[in-house]
């Protein structure tokens, strides 16, 4: 009798024991396969560096956006005076002459961190370098890079970002889980700044709810 | 102000919230003055929407009057606009192309990660309707901030009633765009699955816009009984098998083109829905495609497949063969609702579209939770709700006498 309960109503654990197997055995076939194609000579790909699968201490991200704008005026708009008009996260840039300036930044659980930035090379109307110098908190170095977009659909902007995470890996975890880490934050910027250039402000969902810790005026996610 | 929220899954209740402010400078206030339920709501009610919160205030079919403006808003206070469900900037690489519902910018840098995650590419967002969709309050509400109000928002003449107009908000042209998505040809059949109020509007476009016939399948009387008053020929699926009906109506070929305007929560006592309600029910899949799978059987070979209806991710037992096989052209996605409104408004005062006799009740805003369970229950004499902020608690009003229900 219990027999035949127990295979009309099955136990909600067993089943999910089978799934979280059934999960690990793809898992674990997906690698295998990986393993098998990693001995295989890789062809030359064509796809920006920062999209390659690599080893490395720093962490690399890089980011493209289409904006509808012409390229000159997007160089010309990347400026570090109108920064805090589209990065949330930047608390003040000051300049400190010779290309070096200095950025205070949120960080994780409400603390700031400062980074002390070099531009080592600008090509006006395509492309900003900088490198962090021994000052900076975090160790970082990056591009902001302009590309016209075929046919006159505007400009190609990236934006990238390689810098050691504070706490190693799981820094970066916890960071992320805070929304306080810096891929994530330099994404929601870049996407502020094309909100900011295409239609002269940047988009909030500020309205009301029920909900009492959120105000009328402040966005929320 | 008073506002509808969700609070969860079958819990709508009326809060009183803060009112919106102007925050950004093309943004306007309204003061709403008619507000619809519509069928993509039932799913929220559902909870078959993902990224909902509780609190979040629902409506995206609204219309009122201007009462405040910001510095880059073209609207003027005073006057009386429609706005469309989909919030778009009218200035990104999408709504340059018209794509508005795609709109590149509306939906925040907050929360358009997890739309991205989930889609491929954040979507464009919409008022009250989920965090994936930008996260705004909607429009069944006292008031309602819109923002981009220089791009989106209708200017009503004062001769035109709000019943008149107030489906350019969504269903209309959602229902105009299924059918310009059928690319009709002449001589075609069209067959519509679902008789709700984008299925009642796609019929009458389908007409409008050369379709010999049009075939519309249902199973609520009064619904079957408009979408005849409007032109097509009817289907109740509980009577028949609808995809013999259709070839023996087509001479054995099938439908030019197929229309599902049911989405994701299709009815029917058959195999395959009795399935995704099992799945749905235990949180292993959201879609219930019956009308989709039988559309794409139905269509004639090398037909077309326009999908209007609401599909929230995955879906299985998807007859994909059958798609190819046959070589369908398929077009879907939300309403470019601004690139159809003036034409639309046109149309409506030259009396090409009957946009009020699908209206079975007024109501008060007061009254949105009872609301909310008669359009969930009782669909075949709730066949569109109209709230009104301005109505005293109590005040329902059955436009209709179903007298064929």
């Amino acid at each position: 009798m219990s027999y035949f309960t127990h295979r009309t109503n099955p136990d909600p654990f067993l089943l999910a024991a089978a799934g979280v197997g059934l999960a690990a055995a793809g898992v674990g076939l997906a690698l295998w396969q990986r393993r098998r194609n990693a001995d295989r000579p890789a062809f030359p790909t064509d796809a920006p560096h920062w999209t390659k699968e690599r080893k490395s201490d720093r962490a690399l991200f890089g980011k493209s956006l289409l904006i509808n704008r012409p390229r000159e005026e997007l160089f010309a708009a990347w400026d570090a005076k109108r920064f805090p008009e589209f990065m949330e996260n930047v608390v003040a840039v000051e300049e400190a002459g010779d290309g070096v300036s200095k950025w205070t930044i949120k960080a994780p659980a409400g603390r700031e961190v400062t980074l002390v930035n070099r531009i080592t090379e600008t090509i006006p109307g395509e492309s900003i370098f900088w490198q962090s110098t021994p000052e900076s908190d975090i160790a970082n170095s990056g591009e902001v890079r302009f590309t016209d977009a075929p046919n006159g659909r505007g400009t190609y902007v990236s934006l990238i970002l390689a810098y050691d995470p504070p706490g190693g890996t799981l820094g970066r975890l916890g960071a992320k889980l805070l929304q306080r880490e810096p891929e994530v934050q330099a994404r929601r910027d870049l996407h502020r700044f094309k909100q900011l250039m295409e239609t002269g402000e940047v988009t909030s969902n500020a309205s009301p709810s029920a909900r009492s810790s959120e105000t009328a005026t402040q966005p929320h996610i | 102000m008073r506002a509808v929220t969700w609070q969860g899954r079958h819990k709508i209740s009326v809060e009183t919230v803060p009112d919106p402010e102007i925050v950004n400078p093309r943004d306007a206030i309204l003061r709403v003055t008619s507000t619809a339920i519509c069928g993509s709501d039932l799913h929220l009610y559902d909870g078959y929407i993902p990224g909902m919160r509780a609190g979040d205030i629902v409506g995206h079919e609204f219309m009122g009057e201007v009462v405040e403006t910001g510095a880059g808003s073209t609207l003027k206070k005073g006057q009386r606009v429609v706005v469309p469900f989909t919030i778009s900037c009218g200035q990104c690489f999408f709504c340059e192309r018209q794509q508005f519902s795609a709109c590149d910018n509306s939906n925040p840098s907050e929360t358009r990660d997890a739309s991205e995650l989930m889609m491929g590419h954040a979507m464009g967002a919409a008022f009250g309707y989920a965090h994936l969709t930008g996260g705004y309050a909607g429009g069944q509400a006292e008031y309602v901030r819109v923002p981009y109000s220089d791009v989106g928002p209708v200017v009503i003449p004062d001769d035109l009633s709000d019943d008149d107009v107030l489906f350019l908000s969504d269903i209309l042209p959602t229902g105009w765009q299924a059918a310009v998505n059928a690319d009709i040809e002449p001589g075609d059949t069209v067959a519509v699955w679902g008789c709700g109020p984008v299925g009642l509007f796609t019929i009458q476009a389908a007409l409008l816009l050369g379709a010999e016939r049009v075939i519309a399948i249902d199973h609520f009387p009064t619904r079957l009984a408009l979408a005849r008053k409007y032109g097509a020929e009817v289907l109740d699926y509980r009577e028949v098998d609808v995809r013999e009906a259709l070839d023996e109506m087509t001479g054995g070929i099938g439908p030019d083109a197929c229309i599902d305007c049911v989405g994701m929560e299709s009815h029917g006592f058959t195999v395959d829905n009795v399935l995704d309600q099992v799945k749905a029910k235990f949180y292993l899949g959201t879609e219930r495609p019956h009308a989709l799978r039988q559309a794409i059987l139905a269509c004639r070979k090398g037909g077309r497949l326009s999908i209007p209806g609401v599909y929230g991710g995955f879906t299985d037992k998807f007859p994909l063969g059958q798609l190819m096989e046959k070589g369908l052209t398929v077009k879907s996605g939300q309403t470019h609702v601004q690139r159809y409104t003036g034409e639309l408004l046109d149309m409506i005062r030259d009396g090409k579209f009957d946009t009020v006799s699908l209206i079975s009740h007024h109501a008060p805003l007061e009254d949105a939770a009872e609301m909310y369970r008669h359009w969930h229950d009782e669909q075949n004499s709730y066949t569109k709700i109209v709230l009104k902020p301005g109505l005293p608690k109590g005040a329902i009003e059955a436009v209709q006498e179903m007298a064929h229900a």
